[in-house]
């Protein structure tokens, strides 16, 4: 009897510590659905975040490693769990860094982008697989971290950042990110900061280098006093033209996650005037003293002419994206498309195809029977490869009956360069090499890759 | 006076695609300045599309330009008198990510 009595009682033991179990399985999983992103097209106002008095057992454990650090402490983890952190940009800057945030613990993060997640970003915006390719990058960034920590409150802002919403947006978090792809968007963001007074966390990169830098900090210049006038746009570099290895924007990511949270912890920041310099090909970083927070500043300085945000795209002369610009040089009869120039190709009609991209995209891929001569080559007028120009020109007349001027069709990837590179030509025809017919093939190797051959690559 | 040059963030390939570019700037009476040097840099290195790097009399929006590690605007901009062994460094500043 006895021993039946005490059976029951452990079985029931049993029982109730897996009905626990179970109830705390259950409490997860609603806690991370309540917890689960829902995406954000439009600005809204956010309750306050209150944050932690105290840490939780299980606080403790999962940020034990870094309460360690006297540099944080509990103190430090507290001020963490009270800071929001607006992230503009969910690329291969932004993903590192909302990554680090959210595993350090910080209370709330806003994922801002305007882009969804495609093939090409993968190899540097780390936050987004395969199966998330044409989802909104701030909701697959968010889910991402969400599965990190899901004690963080994550909020997915699909939608471009613009002189109507920025201030409002801004005005709701602590700290921002800057981690945008565009200069019109770098001025916009630094002027809201300035304007709401939040210090701008803010880093680039490109190739083999990055950039970072602490704006409108603790009376430190802002992005403006460093560059009061916007470069020219076409001096203007963006990955998907430049390039970048994904390595470097992640480096600087994780330098932003950084400098985030000295700031947030309480420990500040030491880039507020200095600009830190990454050179990937050396392995070197440098340190740059910056020039103080300037008194004739356009929008921090003493008579500031900026008082409210104003039209950047219209300032900076491009728009507020890293898509390639598309430009238009050249007059109608100018230009063919790429089925005229298949219709070319199939008749055998002698003519020359120039290839005027750079020789590591032209390894990549290129048109059979195409001749490579990078634009900088033809603006430089360099030696051997105008010699190359001016054979395969003569060649192509003696081929041709008569004396008609021998047709020249420029590529390149886009049908940008192309452009240039038919002016240069026209102005070479007839004095440095034969009279020769000039014709821009729109849209470039990218438009053949859509329209013509769906097997040629695109990069 | 000799005077190492550098351009990164893209300015290096204003100089044909070398970053460094040690010079050795002729002599003259009085001690070279920023100005002097832009003007130098011009004539003798950039052959071509100079627009690319200067505009007026200095450098064009969106370079910036370090004297031995430090924001030329600490030092004088254009007429910071150079010395011996300077270190100058021009930068383009960065916009992707
Ligand atoms: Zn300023």
């Amino acid at each position: 009897m006895a021993q039946e009595v005490c059976g029951l009682k452990a079985q029931l033991r049993e029982k109730e510590e897996e009905i626990a179990a179970l109830k705390n399985k259950l409490a997860q999983l609603e806690k991370s659905r309540a917890a689960s992103v829902e995406l954000h097209h439009r600005v809204m106002p956010l309750t306050p975040l209150t944050g932690k008095a105290a840490l939780s057992n299980e606080d403790i454990m999962r940020y034990s490693r870094q309460l360690l650090l006297p540099e944080l402490g509990v103190q430090g983890q507290l001020n963490l769990s009270k800071t929001s952190v607006l992230i503009v940009g969910c690329g291969g800057l932004g993903c590192p860094l909302a990554q680090y945030l959210a595993a350090a613990g910080v209370g709330r993060l806003g994922l801002l982008d305007y882009d969804e997640v495609e093939l090409s970003n993968l190899h540097r915006q780390v936050l987004h697989g395969e199966e998330n390719q044409g989802q909104a990058k701030a909701l697959s960034a968010a889910s991402a971290v969400q599965r990190l920590n899901s004690t963080v409150e994550c909020i997915p802002y699909h939608l471009q950042l613009s002189p109507e919403n920025a201030l409002q947006l801004i005005q709701q978090y602590d700290i921002v990110a800057d981690c945008s792809d565009n200069v019109p968007t770098r001025y916009l963001v630094n002027d809201a900061c300035v304007l709401s007074g939040k210090p701008l966390v803010s880093a680039s990169a490109l190739r083999m280098e990055g950039q970072l830098t602490v704006y409108n900090y603790h009376g430190g210049p802002c992005y403006r006093c460093l560059y009061p006038v916007p470069p020219p746009p076409e001096t203007v570099t963006n990955c998907s033209d430049g390039g970048v290895l994904g390595v470097v924007p992640g480096i600087m990511g994780c330098f932003q996650a950084l400098e985030v949270l000295k700031i947030a912890s309480g420990q500040g920041s030491s880039c507020g005037q200095q600009l830190v310099m990454f050179d990937a090909q050396d392995a070197r970083f440098r340190l740059i003293r910056l020039r103080p927070k300037q008194a004739s500043c356009a929008v921090c300085g003493e008579n500031p002419s900026v008082t409210r945000l104003v039209d950047y795209e219209a300032f900076c002369g491009s728009a507020a994206t890293d898509k390639c610009r598309k430009l238009n040089l050249l007059s109608k009869e100018q230009r063919i498309t790429v089925q005229d120039y298949k219709s070319i190709m199939d008749s055998a009609e002698p003519h020359l195809l120039l290839d005027v991209r750079p020789l590591v995209e032209v390894d990549i891929c290129h048109l059979p029977s195409s001749l490579n001569i990078p634009l900088s080559s033809l603006e430089e007028r360099k030696r051997e490869h105008l010699q190359l120009l001016r054979e395969r020109v003569s060649q192509l007349k003696h081929q041709m009956a008569g004396d008609c001027q021998p047709p020249v069709y420029v590529i390149c990837k886009q049908g940008n360069d192309s452009q240039k590179a038919v002016q240069i030509l026209e102005k070479m025809s007839g004095s440095e090499v034969d009279r020769v017919t000039v014709k821009d093939i729109c849209g470039g190797l990218t438009a053949w890759a859509r329209g013509i051959d769906r097997t040629f690559p695109q990069y | 006076m000799s005077s190492p040059l550098r351009g990164d963030g893209g300015a290096e390939l204003l100089f044909n695609g070398v970053k460094k570019h040690p010079v050795t700037l002729p002599s003259q009476s009085e001690p070279w300045d920023m100005k002097q040097l832009l003007v130098w840099i011009q004539r003798n290195l950039l052959k071509e599309r100079p627009e690319l790097f200067v505009q007026g009399d200095s450098v064009r929006p969106g370079i910036l330009v370090l004297i031995n590690d430090a924001d030329w605007e600490l030092m004088g901009e254009l007429d910071y008198q150079l010395q011996d062994q300077d270190n100058v460094v021009f930068i383009s500043t960065l916009h992707g990510g």
